[in-house]
């Protein structure tokens, strides 16, 4: 337990003693926000879907939660080229503990990640429908952390530098944000947009949100909650499988 | 001979090979270290010995051959010799974005170090390697010699048997290099704390170690104090006796013919 503590402890004192890489991550929730919400927002009421907004603000959410949960758990590469990692793997401390330490902290970080974008939402103009509610969305946002972190640890494991960071970002961290839904209805979509973004775990968690804050799922809550842990646990076994192979 | 040490092996080594795909980086080597003991692993690039070093902190699987370390088989209880040793690595391992003494505390609490002792023994520490009036300052201020000092320190907080040290005074300057050599000398002394380190300076071995294994191409090709070095070789200093047994070619990843053929000269010439 105290290994586990003291890896979460670590790298939840990186995160906020870095307060240029808060705010500077701040930065891009608040361009999709303000750009694609206010932009898309007319057409979207014409269309007679409502406010864009309210619609919008879980899909950012998220949004900042996915990217701050893989670049945690590819933090690990980092770890490795600056020797920090083998510090760790030569002290008599099991590897899965070392993975869960590594996990809960990167899904931490994430979590308040998402925490800071919801308040922000709040100026913009999002309106929750129910603060009753804010517990349920706040254990999707924990879900998706966890499943995301482990998803980067798995990643950073069988990667040997930064190298193929690009790749990831853009065929995996990317794909997973635009095919998730958290910019447009899953309603009426083509059929193989529709099987795409069922595939998405992303989906799940936006769709729990919209149902948490804004009586908008699809799914339902207790769908989202079981399909979401069942691929949580999964990911979070496949990173631990992973990193166990590391040699550093 | 109090530099050798006393009261039998902690670690003892034998028939011990690591290859990757194809190359042998080490090859069939055996040696003992005994509890206390000083003992130097030098050799030029590439010659083997991080890997050695590797596979005897548990960070690598030997291809074959045996390792006891402190009673315990690193390939199978793992953390039985993890307990065993600290370790120095060649290349910096802190956490620069941690200050001096949560580097220690993350160490101390991974090694299960009891709270109760664990601030006093951080201080004493931090104090010996003269960090203690830095302990709140991040490691990323830190110059080089500081850095190395801190992960000695580290390497010392859970009071091990053993001390691996991966080139420890590589790019340090001679009055840092003297210090370090002070503390972990002292703490060998005092504690019986058996040391194990490679260098590539010859004065370096020739002043701490009570006995050096010279390696070449992953085989050990001569062991023994410095003085039976030079007088098997022939040679007034540690570092012409190096010359003579290692040849004086330049190592690349590859060594030429002509270099095998001085080395296997070599050979049979000492026996």
């Amino acid at each position: 337990m105290s290994t586990i503590y003291i890896l979460w402890l670590r790298q939840v004192k990186k995160y906020f003693r870095s307060k240029t890489r808060i705010i500077g991550s701040l930065g891009q929730p608040l361009l999709f926000l303000v750009a694609l919400g206010f932009g898309f927002g007319s057409i979207y009421k014409q269309a007679g879907r409502g406010n864009y907004i309210q619609f919008l603000a879980p899909g950012i959410i998220m949004m900042s939660v996915l990217f701050t949960a893989v670049f945690s758990g590819i933090d690990l590469i980092w770890d490795r080229q600056f020797g920090f990692l083998k510090e760790t793997m030569v002290a008599p401390v099991s590897r899965l503990e070392i993975m869960l330490g590594k996990t809960l902290g990167g899904a931490t970080v994430a979590a308040v990640q998402g925490v800071i974008v919801f308040i922000l939402t709040l100026f913009v103009g999002f309106k929750p429908q129910s603060l009753m509610m804010l517990p349920v969305a706040l254990g999707f946002v924990i879900l998706v952390a966890v499943l995301f972190t482990s998803l980067g640890i798995a990643m950073a494991s069988m990667m040997e530098d930064m190298q193929g960071f690009q790749l990831i970002m853009n065929f995996l961290v990317m794909p997973v944000f635009f095919l998730s839904g958290a910019l447009f209805p899953l309603q009426g979509l083509p059929t193989v947009m529709e099987v795409v973004t069922r595939l998405d775990p992303l989906t799940y968690g936006i769709d729990g949100v919209r149902a948490a804050l804004i009586n908008g799922g699809k799914f339902g809550i207790a769908n989202n909650f079981l399909i979401l842990s069942a691929l949580t646990a999964l990911l979070l076994a496949v990173g631990s499988f992973l990193f166990e192979r590391i040699e550093a | 001979m109090e530099l050798n040490g006393n009261g039998g092996a902690i670690i003892s080594v034998s028939d011990l090979t690591k290859s990757f795909d194809g190359l042998t980086a080490v090859d069939h080597i055996s040696f003992e270290v005994n509890k206390g003991e000083t003992f130097a692993f030098l050799g030029p690039n590439g010659a083997g010995k991080t890997t050695t070093i590797k596979m005897l902190t548990t960070l690598l699987r030997p291809t074959s051959g045996k390792i006891v370390i402190n009673g315990h088989d690193p390939a199978r209880q793992k953390d039985a010799v993890r307990k065993s040793f600290g370790i120095v690595f060649q290349d910096p391992s802190l956490d620069d974005d941690l200050t001096a003494l949560e580097n220690m505390q993350f160490h101390a609490v991974l090694y299960k170090v009891p709270k109760e002792i664990r601030e006093v023994r951080i201080e004493e520490l931090l104090r010996l390697v003269e960090l203690w009036d830095r302990r709140n300052d991040l490691v990323k201020t830190f110059s080089g010699g500081m850095k190395r000092r801190l992960e000695i320190a580290r390497g010392l907080a859970h009071h091990p048997k053993i001390l691996f040290l991966d080139e420890p005074t590589l790019g340090l300057d001679p009055q840092t290099r003297n210090h370090m050599w002070n503390y972990i000398k002292d703490i060998n002394l005092k504690e019986n704390m058996t040391v194990f380190f490679t260098t590539h300076y010859m004065e370096e071995a020739e002043k701490v170690a009570g006995r050096i294994a010279i390696i070449d191409h992953g085989k050990i090709i001569a062991l023994g104090t410095s003085a039976q070095l030079m007088e098997r070789t022939g040679t007034k200093t540690l570092e012409e006796a190096f010359l003579a047994l290692t040849g004086s070619v330049i190592r690349e990843q590859e060594a030429t013919s002509m270099d095998k053929m001085r080395r296997m000269r070599n050979m049979w010439r000492r026996k």
